[in-house]
């Protein structure tokens, strides 16, 4: 199988596997427990706050674990939102869904809600944001990288713009974190949701940043984990895995950037030089290393990903239908893509763990197939 | 979402798949907007299809529902044909996912309008012969 929807989840990495174990096995102790074996319990996960803080450019005071980069969204926002004094919040129209949902639910709660729009590349323009805040604005959340066509907003620019207007500025980093570098500090941001599955480590742990003094509520209430904030036993063995994983993916960063990159330039050149009538979505050089987001005309993208699967290649589609709703990508249709052009996407991305051999393969079946369904769509002229 | 192997059959070696050069009626329905457009070609003599072909931009279960529904209709009366339910159709394909059933309502409805402009182009009212269309014209179920 060549493996390349590394947006979705990637391989849990065989080393990070190596230091959960103990947590799985001897190490069962409850981390809020007196006694030794759970004394060590709470040092290994203070040991992997340490590491997270330590790539985010944070203190580890500020690191806090949560079951899921959603979870750490949906507290960020609600939780920022719901402490804010003003009722205006702004987002961007190409947020996850984890972002868009929250914001859709506040402003059935009575918030009012601006979404920025995103140029045909998919960056938000600073001087919208600008335009957007109002007196009583009081949160404003956009996204560090997009999940499907992987555009790199400009995140500084943009928080320096919210606290110019004293406005707390939250961003889903969850593709983004691992991947390029991501600093806290540098951005400047007040709140950052990541996840650890994202970058190697295992599912079910991600981390919300939270600045000293940011205003939030609390999100889960309950025992006295996570400073107070975020009641449940920990997850030790995933929070050591991420504290491992983390670390991981910012060693060597930079090589395995070019490696990536290399990759996902090879494909892009590739596809477009041998299947006509496609387009790369996202923006060429503001993108994730390993992100690659194709439309094909006349063709839909979920008979896309089966004939793929079929040749043993996994992969994923801007179209919703994989996910069982009817409405092409709201990111693609943002972008000003026709409602056609939207449903025939092809996301593809990339890990270090993918060779130049696997690109060639894959535009090898790409071909042919994009060639077959064309001939089977009554679009194709 | 898991389809099953039938499913998967159709989609991926499809019967009937192409045009009719010389076909004598031609129907089209869904939207670009819904991601599932399908096009049906007949050659109708004697009130019986003794050829049908089809072109979809869809899904999988878009393609797997034309390609049976084109086999449960050729070489059948206009009369057989005009009973072929969307049920039928699922039942053939040993069912759908929940989230799919509108694509075999898509090929129900797509051998019923081949079939109205059968009539049309003979300059006979097919509304009393075949209805009037379920869904997914313009008023697509997506669009709400």
């Amino acid at each position: 199988m060549i493996y390349v929807d590394n947006a979705a989840t990637t391989a849990l990495k065989p080393e990070v596997l190596d230091k959960m174990m103990p947590y799985l096995t001897s190490q069962y102790g409850n981390p809020s427990s007196i006694y030794d074996l759970g004394r060590q319990a709470k040092a290994a996960i203070e040991q992997a706050r340490a590491s997270v803080a330590s790539v985010l450019g944070a203190n580890a005071n500020e690191v806090y674990f949560t079951g899921s980069g959603s979870e750490a969204d949906n507290w960020a926002i609600k939780g920022m939102a719901h402490a804010a004094k003003g009722k205006h919040i702004i987002t961007s129209a190409i947020e996850h869904h984890a972002v868009l949902h929250c914001f859709e639910y506040l402003a059935k709660n009575g918030f009012d809600v601006t979404y920025l729009p995103v140029d045909s590349h998919g960056i938000v323009n600073p001087d919208d944001l600008k335009a957007a805040i109002k007196p009583e604005t009081g949160l404003i959340s956009i996204m560090a990288a997009n999940n499907e066509i992987g555009t790199i907003q400009p995140i500084s620019q943009l928080a320096k713009i919210a606290h110019e207007g004293k406005i707390p500025f939250h961003t889903d980093a969850v593709q983004a974190f691992g991947h390029i570098p991501f600093n806290v500090s540098d951005l400047g941001v007040d709140a950052a949701s990541v996840s650890a599955h994202k970058l190697g480590g295992p599912k079910g742990v991600g981390v919300l940043y939270i600045k000293r003094g940011t205003r939030i509520g609390q999100f889960m209430h309950g025992g006295a984990q996570e400073y107070g904030r975020r009641a449940s036993t920990e997850n030790v063995a995933g929070i050591v895995g991420f504290g491992h994983a983390a670390a991981l993916a910012a060693d060597g960063m930079e090589e395995k950037i070019k490696k990536v990159s290399s990759l996902r330039d090879s494909f892009i050149t590739q596809v477009l030089n041998e299947i006509p009538k496609c387009r790369l979505n996202g923006h060429s050089k503001q993108r994730l290393p390993g992100n690659v987001n194709i439309s094909f005309d006349y063709i839909e993208g979920e008979s896309l990903l089966l004939l793929l699967d079929m040749k043993g290649i996994a992969a994923s589609s801007g179209s919703a239908c994989t996910s069982g709703s009817l409405d092409p990508s709201h990111v693609l249709l943002a972008l000003g893509l026709p409602h056609e052009t939207a449903h025939g996407s092809l996301r593809v991305s990339f890990s270090e763990n993918n060779t130049m051999q696997e690109v060639d393969k894959i535009v090898k079946e790409l071909v042919p197939i994009v060639a077959r369904l064309r001939e089977m769509s009554p679009l194709t002229e | 979402m898991l389809y099953s192997e039938k499913v998967m059959d159709h989609f991926a070696n499809p019967h009937n798949m192409g045009e009719i050069e010389d076909a004598n009626a031609i129907g089209e329905v869904g939207n670009k907007k819904c991601g599932d457009i399908m096009k049906i070609y007949m050659k109708i003599e004697d009130d019986i299809i003794k050829d049908v072909k089809f072109k979809t931009f869809g899904c999988g279960a878009a393609i797997a529902t034309s390609s049976m529904a084109t086999d449960l209709v050729k070489g059948k009366t206009i009369k057989e044909a005009l009973e072929l339910t969307n049920k039928a159709v699922v039942e053939a394909l040993e069912g759908l996912p929940p989230v799919k059933m509108h694509c075999s309502v898509l090929a129900e409805e797509a051998i019923k309008s081949t079939i109205a402009d059968y009539y049309k182009r003979q300059g006979i009212d097919p509304e009393p012969i075949v209805g009037t269309s379920k869904s997914c014209g313009d008023d697509c179920p997506c669009d709400e």
